[in-house]
């Protein structure tokens, strides 16, 4: 792996307290990322991945139970005071969130908003016109305001709103979801070119395997909660381990691969209700190779082949010796 | 949710069962909420009163020669537990008999109010185009009058019989509610729904009494009970300016008579409390009515998809 | 040609707003669009936001006035008088992105699917909801008819919508991104649920998306449309793993499904059909313009002044570019 891993999450456990009583969310969700690498999180709706990423920087709303621990650059998230945490939610770590776009004061030129963030952190040296420039907007767009942008350049500055403090991680939730396939690419390729010339880390968390696909190194597909599997996105892809990735993977077809041509692939039942989570693993009820033990044992991540990747499936042939 | 367990009955009827349900939850609801059922149990004290009033006190007791022998403006006593007016009538007989008209009035022109508006909204909103903006001028016209100039004038006109004002407060109301009603029915057009309905062949009558009015309902039931309030008032207004009915008591009309035979000046209290502080128990009681309907009906909160 | 009598047939359809502000111009969304829907077929018309797609949908179904041309169902012009439409509104039925937010909240699934039959007044009507709702996988019946919208899961919602559709037995089912506000592995049940019903009902589908990968997984033919009009179009796996109009090709480079390709990332954001080019209305974007390649063909001249129509090139192909055609017939040029 390139260099030490500025983000490291054990154990995470985020439960939602609602009227309706405790939500768990996130039930136990490990990862690292390292500098200039890319961690992609794939998952539907309520799988927690959209909680981890809020987790990360204790956006979550408060009553909600956060345990695990959630070490940025060694130092814990989970412990910190608030001033810290201000300070760490700008330079240490941005969001970049799918209805970011929103988050633009309408009233206000963009070049003032984003001059405003500098200031808020005490950041000199740094001018709005270059932090437009390099994310590929021009520089006189700096007096624009928000309603005169589109979709793809407003999403472009709240990037450059996020890289404003120089943060050494960026979290990426749906950032390209409600933008056109084109515009989409854009955005992909702008995040790809900063991430390469910074050496950024990168928590890129979207539904959308196939847009991992272009950006991930590493893949860690959620399942209720819970990772069901991880490890480098090319051999994730290209060789599922557990049957909820390789359903995942198989609804966004390969064009041309003749086997998905009149054949669209899904899954029988729903995402499951984070209120409500089936025994034992949680993805049974919808599984194709559905076992008896399946409802019975609550299965952990277990080494797949060499052991960079892992899966939480009773079908993955566990190697000899690394379970108790 | 359970799924109705119920035999083989036909789909109509399970649905009215699951409307008997939503209306049990609704109730439940009401009764949860603290400030609601105190302003419910004040107006079904005053509606029981204004309807057992005949039982409670004969109406001849309100005539003009009722009081000829009792002392005039006589303070509260056994024979008179409210005291007696200027000409000493039972004030006691004459606050029963005001809650009918007051509350009479206030419901009535309630009903004109919110039929002229619901139309006025519903149509303008809907149809759209110069239908809306005429319909909206007029609304305008009736939202910056004066009321009482209005109000007084009408009523010299029309003359001063309680459903001559009823109609003649709801005439002069309704404008607000016209306006709510047109912002909600602008927005539920936009709805997806509706424009399945089109795609469907639905007629434009078909939308507006399937999709529009059910989603805006709520709101005019609400709307509603926050504009008797309003109503009570007015016609307190008026009576209290010498336009009321003549010949029937209201508590507008009591205000008058303290005022006008000197009950303030020498301190009758037993005179001009008692109908002042019925009128401000069923406008408050209406209100507050009025908003728990409000949380609980509002469209923006109930269509909210479900919580987390 | 095959396909002897289409089921929908529009020729020069034009759809035009006014402008908005006093001094605007007027926004072509669909500017001359001629297309064929066949019998049984299911057609993808894919394309960007903004290129007007969802407007022809919308006119297809007489819910949007055409400003010029002509739509004929089932060999007929379409009727725009209020009975035509009420007619058409029985055999084409429109199927939305938005689930949650076409079904009425207060209503219950029957009543929902009910609708049709109920404004078209068809006789049997509880059977008919009771056998859509079964065709379209909700099964049994009985478990959803009493339940209210937000019961039920985003991918059981879109199938109620297609009950709803389905439930008048029309001709033509007109799905606007059926599948887009849907989780991943629900999907693929929802078009598997569409390709069936063009199998055991007969009903033909024109879906409008802008994701290929579904056109690879149900459509059997494609039109791309560009800028109020149909750019490229044909059998969709020649489409696809074939493409010919610039455009429709790197529309194909950045659908990461298509990995192979190398990346053709068009400059720019989606078009704005207020000012509409001229000549050929994708010159400013056009890659093989910027690359010189239509120079050496001879036509980046006419780029930039004619407009240029759809030409057939292979058998049942037909596209809209000057240097495709100019390279088929280098002779014509």
């Amino acid at each position: 792996m390139t260099g030490s891993a500025v983000l490291s999450v054990r154990d995470l456990h985020v439960t939602y307290h609602g009227s309706s009583g405790a939500v768990p969310a996130v039930r136990g969700v490990s990862l690292d990322v390292h500098e200039g690498e890319t961690v992609g999180v794939a998952g539907e709706s309520g799988c927690g991945k959209s909680t981890v990423a809020m987790a990360l920087l204790r956006l979550l709303p408060a009553g909600t139970r956060t345990d695990g621990e959630i070490l940025l650059d060694g130092e814990d998230v989970l412990a910190m005071r608030a001033g810290r945490l201000r300070a760490v939610r700008w330079a240490g770590a941005s969001i970049v969130f799918q209805g970011a776009q929103h988050a633009l004061n309408p009233v206000q030129r963009i070049g003032d908003q984003i001059t405003e963030a500098l200031r808020v952190h005490n950041i000199k040296g740094t001018k709005a016109g270059s932090l437009l420039e390099l994310v590929g907007l021009p520089t006189r767009r700096a007096d624009a305001y928000p309603h005169e942008l589109s979709g793809g350049q407003k999403q472009r500055v709240m990037i450059a709103m996020a890289l404003a403090c120089d943060p050494r991680l960026l979290i990426a939730d749906e950032p390209t979801t409600a933008l056109d396939v084109m515009v989409q690419a854009q955005v992909l390729a702008l995040l790809e070119r900063i991430q390469s010339e910074r050496g950024l880390a990168t928590i890129f968390i979207t539904h959308d395997l196939s847009v991992l696909s272009y950006v991930a190194d590493r893949l860690v597909v959620m399942y209720a909660g819970r990772v069901a599997e991880e490890g480098p996105a090319a051999a994730v892809l290209d060789d599922p381990q557990h049957p909820y990735t390789r359903a995942l993977a198989g609804a966004f077809p390969t064009i041309g691969d003749s086997a998905s041509r009149f054949a669209p692939a899904g899954l029988p039942g729903d995402p499951p209700d984070p209120a409500a989570v089936p025994p034992g693993c949680a993805f049974h009820p919808r599984c194709p190779v559905v076992i008896d033990a399946c409802p019975l044992t609550d299965v952990e991540l277990r080494p797949v082949g060499d052991g960079d990747r892992r899966a939480a499936c009773l079908l993955v042939p566990t190697v000899a010796g690394t379970l108790s | 949710m359970t799924i109705a367990t119920a035999g083989p009955s036909s789909p109509r009827q399970l649905a009215w069962a699951r409307r008997r349900r939503s209306a049990a939850r609704f109730s439940r609801q009401l009764l949860s909420d603290r400030a609601g059922v105190a302003g419910l149990a004040v107006l079904v004290f005053f509606v029981v009163v204004a309807l057992a009033a005949p039982l409670l006190v004969s109406a001849s007791e309100l005539s003009a020669t009722a009081g000829r022998g009792n002392p005039d403006l006589a303070p509260p006593s056994a024979e008179f537990p409210l005291g007696t007016d200027e000409i000493g009538r039972s004030v006691l007989a004459q606050l029963i008999w005001g809650a009918r008209i007051s509350l009479f009035i206030g419901v009535v022109a309630t009903l004109v109010a919110v039929v002229i508006g619901s139309t006025v909204g519903v149509t303008a909103g809907f149809v759209g185009g110069r239908t809306e903006r005429l319909l909206m001028a007029v609304d305008d016209w009736f939202l910056v009058i004066p009321f009482l100039p209005l109000a007084i004038v009408l009523a010299a006109v029309l003359g001063s019989s309680a459903t001559t004002l009823a109609v003649v407060i709801g005439v002069t109301s309704w404008a607000g509610s016209g306006r709510l009603l047109r912002a909600q029915v602008l927005s539920v057009k936009e709805r997806l729904f509706i424009e399945r309905s089109r795609a469907l062949g639905a007629s434009g009558w078909h939308i507006v009494t399937r999709h529009v009015l059910p989603h805006t309902a709520p709101l005019i039931l609400a709307n509603a009970i926050l504009t008797v309030p309003g109503a009570i008032l007015a016609e307190s207004t008026l009576a209290f300016l010498g336009f009321g009915d003549r010949l029937q008591p209201s508590w507008g009309k009591m205000l008058e008579g303290a005022l006008s035979s000197g009950a303030l000046t020498v301190g009758a209290w037993w005179y001009y409390w008692p109908p002042g502080l019925c009128i401000v128990a069923v406008v408050l009681a209406f209100t507050v009515v009025g908003r728990a309907l409000e949380r609980i009906l509002d469209p923006r909160l109930v269509d909210r998809p479900m919580s987390r | 040609m095959n396909g002897a009598d289409p089921l929908l047939d529009l020729a020069g359809v034009e759809v035009h707003f006014p402008p908005r502000q006093r001094g605007g111009s007027v926004a072509k969304a669909v500017d001359g669009v001629d297309l064929q829907v066949r019998r049984g077929e299911v057609l993808a018309l894919v394309g960007e936001s903004g290129c007007g797609k969802t407007t022809l949908a919308r006119a297809v179904l007489g819910l949007q006035p055409v400003t010029a041309g002509e739509i004929r169902f089932g060999g007929r012009p379409v009727d725009r008088t209020r009975a035509g439409l009420r007619a058409l509104r029985r055999q084409a039925q429109l199927v939305f992105q938005d689930p949650t937010g076409s079904l009425n909240p207060r209503q219950t699934i029957y009543e929902i699917v009910a609708e049709g039959p109920r404004i078209h007044r068809l006789p049997d009507e509880q059977l008919l909801v009771t056998d859509a709702l079964a065709r379209c996988g909700l099964r049994p019946p009985e478990r959803f008819v009493l339940r209210y919208p937000h019961e039920l899961s985003g991918g059981q919602r879109q199938r109620v919508v297609i009950a709803g559709a389905m439930v008048m037995s029309p001709e033509l089912l007109v799905a606007d991104e059926p599948v887009s506000s849907l989780d991943a592995s629900v999907r693929g049940e929802i078009l598997r649920l569409l390709l069936e019903l063009v199998h055991t009902q007969d009903v033909t589908v024109l879906v409008v998306t802008h994701d290929l990968g579904l056109a690879w997984n149900i459509a059997d033919r494609i039109a791309v449309m560009y800028l109020g009009r149909i750019v490229e179009v044909g059998p969709a796996a020649e489409i696809l793993e074939a493409p010919q109009h610039p455009y429709t090709r790197a529309l194909l480079s950045v659908v990461p499904e298509a990995h192979r390709m190398d990346q053709e990332i068009l400059i720019g954001e989606a078009p704005d059909p207020t000012r509409i080019p001229r000549g050929c209305r994708f010159n400013p974007r056009c890659p093989m313009l910027r690359s010189g390649r239509a120079e050496e063909l001879g036509v980046a001249s006419a780029c930039q002044a004619d407009d240029v129509a759809l030409q057939p090139t292979d058998h049942d192909r037909a596209v809209a570019c000057h240097a495709v055609h100019a390279a088929a017939s280098p002779a014509a040029s």
